[in-house]
């Protein structure tokens, strides 16, 4: 490697590190999302989905597999971006990140893309296990790939600042654990916002998640809370927020350089 | 004795320092000064042994050599590259085993190691992990998790980590603390063989008998300063007093008469003589026979000797004498 190449090597050595943990915790990463799903599809899509029947003119059970998808990619990247970061932290083996030859930028490509990755698997994996339970029809494929790659990197970055921020496993989980579920539930992924009176339809407009589920869904039966190129632009909004403040820790060394 | 020479920054022969550390501080955030201006040289290929209690500041001076601290002042160069501004070039040389034994307990030690070289850029070389950790006794442990071994072989493996990427400079901070007779051994076998391919070893250590043992040089670090850096031997005879004495098969009142001009003294209530000098002057120029006539004049003056025994004072009293002069 010469003196101000890319270390591609690194960024490799870290992705199927992450990876191989995932292949390790293989029931907590992959069964147990698909568990939560079925139950979520048994009870909302069978047995309160057979009294609403359709929204927007697809079956409910159909409806609301967009947003479960979402809640579980949201849910997965942010958690795994910020375990794979804090765990060297909270053991210690950080120093052989901050002390071998790589830019955060590639310790960031290494965690992110691993994280961004398993949630991606997991997403497809629970679209699969719905279709078993329910049709899916995706109108708009490409679109659909977009939004899914697009918010499992933005979640999974924002995911690593959390990682980076947390001084221990209780502010780690405060976001995945307390704040994406309502976030989730209150942006649309069980009902469209129009069944809302129109106070709780403007306050809905300031959930990120809103925006994510509903052009996410549109992919999919072309229906949409919000026109699919202000969720994009939400999207592309959040990424660019994200990467922000990580310019600004890799910078000045936030938790990670005394 | 002649006072202690402060002798920080040592010309070396011709060739560049492999590291060289220039006024470097280190204030934390908390406001402590942990580094005062440290100036230090570091000779490729050689072994030096930094020495100094807790706290002294150590742990801080590697761990900015390895970019784990960054600076408050000062400059470090590693190869001629600035640690920070060039960081890739500087890192990739390094290998560091740190003082805790930090390890990912779910891991396997050949993922672990592996991992490594990975980090460091270098490509897939199973054949030298092998070696690596066979050298390091943890080859049957290779598909243990790191929580199943003991604090011992974790110890291993974390220099096992430091070699992956065959670095020319080896840090290794208080590598026998709390280690076992066996893997100390084992160490210094893997410190001797990786110095004689040219390998440069940074140790830090308190026990002195330590740097006695293994180290070409000796630097003492007290409260973020350092405080003299000198070659081991020169070290010795500079600050090694030695002491003759001899055992009296009976009392004596004085010192017997024709002896004067030697330096003696009485002591233990007349029941030992005992002679203070230097410990390079049996070697200067006829000094060793000072000693000669000593024996003669002993012998002449008919001292009831029943035993005789030199002791040559250890890196443990220079470091005492040290810092008790800093105090
Ligand atoms: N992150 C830190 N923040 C504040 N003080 C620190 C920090 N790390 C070390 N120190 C202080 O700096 C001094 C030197 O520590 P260290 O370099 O670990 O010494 P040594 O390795 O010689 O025992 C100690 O007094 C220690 O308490
Ligand atoms: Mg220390």
């Amino acid at each position: 490697m010469s003196a101000n190449t890319f270390n591609f090597e690194a960024v490799k050595s870290i992705y199927f590190f992450e990876m191989a943990r995932m292949r390790r915790t293989l029931l907590q990463s992959v069964i147990s999302p698909v568990i939560t799903t079925s139950l979520y599809f048994i009870v909302f899509g069978t047995a309160i989905g057979s009294r609403i029947q359709e929204v927007g003119g697809v079956s409910y059970g159909s409806f609301i597999t967009p947003g479960l998808i979402m809640l579980t990619l949201l849910t997965q990247c942010i958690s795994n971006g910020s375990i794979g970061i804090y765990f060297p932290k909270f053991t210690g083996t950080i120093y052989e990140l901050l002390s071998a030859p790589v830019a955060m930028t590639e310790v960031l490509l290494g965690y992110v893309g691993a994280a961004a990755s398993k949630g991606l698997i997991i997403g497809l994996i629970i679209l699969a296990t719905a279709s078993f339970f329910v049709d899916i029809d995706i109108a708009h494929p490409f679109m659909m790939a977009l939004f899914l790659v697009l918010t499992a990197i933005t979640f999974s970055l924002f995911g690593f600042i959390i990682g980076i921020w947390a001084k221990n496993f209780e502010q780690l989980n405060i976001v995945p654990m307390l704040v994406v579920p309502p976030l989730t539930f209150l942006g649309g992924s069980f009902y469209s916002i129009d069944m809302l009176p129109p106070f709780w339809q403007a306050v809905s407009h300031f959930n990120p998640v809103l925006y994510l589920v509903s052009g996410f869904r549109w992919s999919f039966y072309e229906i949409a809370d919000v026109n699919p190129v202000v969720s994009l632009g939400m999207i592309g909004l959040f990424l660019v927020i994200c990467l922000s403040i990580l310019g600004w820790i890799f910078r000045t060394g936030y938790r990670l350089r005394s | 004795m002649s006072p202690i020479q402060m002798s920080p920054i040592q010309p070396n022969s011709g060739k560049p320092p492999v590291v060289s550390i220039r006024n470097l501080t280190k204030v934390y955030g908390n406001g402590f000064k942990a580094l005062k201006g440290v100036d230090l040289d570091i000779r490729e290929g050689e072994i030096l042994a930094l020495l100094g209690p807790n706290g002294a500041g150590k742990t801080t001076m590697i761990s900015i050599v390895c970019g784990l601290v960054n600076p408050s002042g000062g400059q470090v160069t590693v190869g001629g590259h600035d640690v920070v501004r060039d960081f890739r070039a500087t890192r990739s040389m390094i290998g560091l085993v740190p003082q805790e034994l930090t390890t990912d307990q779910f891991e396997t030690v050949i993922n672990t190691v592996t991992f490594s070289r990975g980090l460091h850029g270098k490509g897939k070389n199973p054949a030298l992990i092998e070696q690596i950790l066979k050298d390091l006794s943890l080859w049957e442990k290779r598909d243990n998790m790191l929580r199943e071994l003991s604090g011992g072989m974790k110890r291993r493996v974390l220099i096992a980590k430091a070699l992956a990427h065959e670095p020319r400079i080896l840090f290794l901070d208080e590598p026998t603390a709390g280690v076992d007779v066996t893997l100390r051994r084992d160490m210094w076998q893997v410190v001797e063989k990786l110095r004689a391919t040219g390998v440069t070893i940074i140790l830090t250590t308190h026990y002195i008998e330590e740097a006695e043992e293994i180290a070409d040089r000796v630097g003492v670090i007290n409260a973020g300063e350092l405080l003299l850096i000198e070659d081991k031997t020169t070290l010795m005879k500079k600050l090694g007093a030695k002491q003759l004495r001899l055992e009296l098969t009976h009392p004596l009142e004085a010192v017997p008469p024709g002896l004067e001009s030697f330096d003696l003294k009485l002591v233990d209530d007349g029941n030992a003589l005992v002679h203070d000098y230097a410990s390079d002057e049996t070697h200067g120029n006829g000094q060793g026979s000072r000693i000669a006539a000593l024996m003669k004049a002993l012998s002449a003056a008919d001292v009831p000797i029943g035993d005789i025994s030199t002791h040559q004072s250890s890196l443990e009293d220079i470091f005492v004498k040290l810092i008790g002069e800093r105090a």
